[in-house]
């Protein structure tokens, strides 16, 4: 494709690095913007780097929090003796969209893949491991539950966290299968993603 | 079940064609370059959803062409089966059966089958296990579904298992933990493709028998022989005891994607001990074989594909062949040839409805 200028090449270029928006559809964007006061574009703008400034990461579960721990884990109504781990944020979106489950999280940050070159130190298992061995008597973690996708890397994931959590004596169950084979958590219809949690089975590696 | 039309936009060679086939015998006819062998291929790619001679799905499309699109109505039992396949370039191949489209290209493989009969066929005698492998997964996979499945996610643990590997090596450590999922899955599907590939065997084998005496004439033994590491009774313990040699060699040694099949006539190996000329019998074999197998076990004629046969086989095997067209052995056929005259003559005495087709690049284009 061909720009009549270079300050719209650019900013075609880096819009259209983003998921799943091609050199056409970045152009509509630049050129849209263009028609636009500029108010609208330093708004967005300011917006963006006000995101990337100030997002902070709860440090206990990993999920998005403007606060150094987050509302679920101090939430006063949640049950903080169940852990449910997740691949990524959008996973624990959806999970709290179903108004089913009142434990806490686990945000992995991905899931195993050594091809994309994801192994155990990409992902937040050591600080999981980490979290249940340090809470206090009064608040002692029971349950840990695995929630990841129903694919190879996700059934991989699984695996390894089982083992790594087996010298911790807890309870592990995984969702129940009702979610179909590949089918991401995310794109799961809410009512199946409910029943599935408060279905969930045992997990057990034989 | 036969193929009524298909209408090709900007694949290869060809712009803008369609075509109204006979459910019997189709012939393209046309000079070398002229673009009939990639017919049969855009027949091919609604089978199986690919090329048969290019594994490049974009190196299919025509020259500054920005997509190509396959459009074919097959017909079976008074139904119309519309296949779609389009390829747009930098995105993933679409397909689609009836207006919907495919989420997994693999849940099409099987509806349709199709056999190839193709001049440099004799590679799968004379080059390395990969292609004796896909011949026979080939087959497999479009006669049993979960057969497909089990060698998809054995692929994909493989290359997760090798990416493992190689990062094990190259950061000199090893942690059991972290191969030990890939292990258990590789060796439970690998116990499980074993067995479907075994079996397959032993049923293929007296079919390929019976066709190279139909198609030579001859009367020597024919053999395959199914190797496999999952033959041996401790595969699993060998397997696991592997993984200082697998570190070092940046891979997975053992497993069914080592899997051979020797091919033998009369007890030695007839990648060096056969003539031309039996080799090309046992290629053609092979495909009757094949065509066989689809007819058993799914009590319909696949369609056959038949690329340059006249000029590449002699008029032995080319009688023997036409002998089986005459008998009416086949569905519906495609078949190329350079020489028309050719063809017409050998097709004439053939009592069967006959199309034939002249390929012309010059009033092929738009
Ligand atoms: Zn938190």
């Amino acid at each position: 494709m061909n720009f009549p200028s270079k300050l719209i090449e650019d900013a075609v270029h880096e819009i259209s690095l983003l998921p799943g928006i091609g050199k056409k559809t970045a152009l509509r964007l630049v050129l849209h913007l263009l028609k636009q006061s500029e108010n609208h574009t330093e708004n967005l703008t300011h917006a963006l780097n006000k995101l990337r400034k100030e997002i902070r990461y709860c440090e206990q579960c990993h999920h998005i929090s403007e606060t150094q721990i987050c509302q679920i884990c101090t939430g006063v109504k949640r049950d903080k003796s169940i852990i449910c781990v997740v691949e990524d944020i959008p996973d624990v979106m959806a999970i709290e969209n179903t108004g089913q489950y009142s434990g806490l999280y686990h945000v992995l940050g991905g899931i195993l893949s050594p091809i994309h070159g994801i192994g155990p130190e990409q992902l937040k298992i050591d600080s999981l491991e980490k979290r249940i061995l340090e809470t206090n008597a009064d608040q002692k973690v029971r349950e840990v539950i695995l929630a990841l996708p129903s694919t190879m890397e996700g059934d991989t994931t699984a695996f390894y966290i089982t083992r790594k959590l087996k010298p911790l004596n807890i309870k592990l169950s995984t969702i129940a299968r009702g979610i179909p084979i590949g089918g991401e958590l995310e794109f799961t219809d809410e009512v199946t993603l409910g029943r599935s949690i408060l279905t969930r089975v045992n997990y057990s590696l034989d | 079940m036969y193929l009524k039309n298909i209408l090709l936009n900007q694949f290869k060679n060809h712009a803008k064609v369609q075509f109204d086939f006979s459910p019997e015998i189709n012939c393209f006819l046309g000079i070398n370059g002229s673009g009939k062998t990639n017919l049969l291929d855009a027949i091919h790619y609604l089978c199986l959803t690919k090329s048969a001679f290019n594994a490049q799905d974009s190196q299919n499309i025509q020259h500054e062409g920005s997509f190509f699109s396959i459009k074919g109505e097959f017909e079976r039992n008074d139904k119309t089966m519309a296949v779609h396949c389009v390829l747009e370039e930098g995105k993933k191949k679409q397909l689609s059966l009836n207006g919907k489209a495919y989420e997994r290209m693999s849940d099409h493989i099987g509806l349709i089958p199709v056999v190839l009969i193709a001049p440099d066929d004799t590679t799968l005698i004379r080059d390395g296990s990969e292609e004796r492998r896909k011949f026979f997964d080939s087959m497999l996979c479009q006669l049993d579904k979960k057969y497909l499945q089990q060698l998809i996610q054995y692929q994909h643990a493989l290359k997760q298992r090798n990416a493992l590997i190689k990062a094990f090596n190259e950061q000199a450590y090893f942690d059991k933990l972290q191969i030990e999922p890939y292990d258990r899955q590789l060796v439970k599907l690998a116990k499980e493709i074993f067995k479907a590939r075994d079996a397959f065997n032993e049923s293929f084998e007296p079919k390929l028998q019976e066709h190279y005496g139909t198609i030579s004439g001859d009367r020597e033994r024919v053999k395959i022989h199914y190797e496999s590491d999952c033959r041996d009774e401790g595969f699993e313990a060998i397997f696991l005891n592997n993984h200082k040699k697998d570190i070092l060699l940046k891979r997975t040694g053992l497993g069914i994607h080592k899997d051979d099949y020797r091919f033998e006539i009369d007890g030695h190996p007839i990648k060096k001990f056969g003539s031309q000329g039996q080799q090309k019998s046992f290629v053609i074999a092979l495909k009757l074989a094949q065509f066989q197998s689809f007819l058993d076990n799914k009590k319909e004629k696949p369609i056959l594909l038949l690329d340059d046969v006249f000029d590449k086989l002699d008029d032995l095997r080319i009688s023997k062949l036409m002998g089986l067209v005459a008998k009416g052995d086949f569905g519906q056929i495609f078949m190329t040839d350079a020489r028309p005259e050719r063809s017409k003559n050998i097709l004439d005495d053939i009592p069967a409805d006959k199309s034939f087709f002249e390929i012309q690049p010059t009033l092929i284009l738009d």
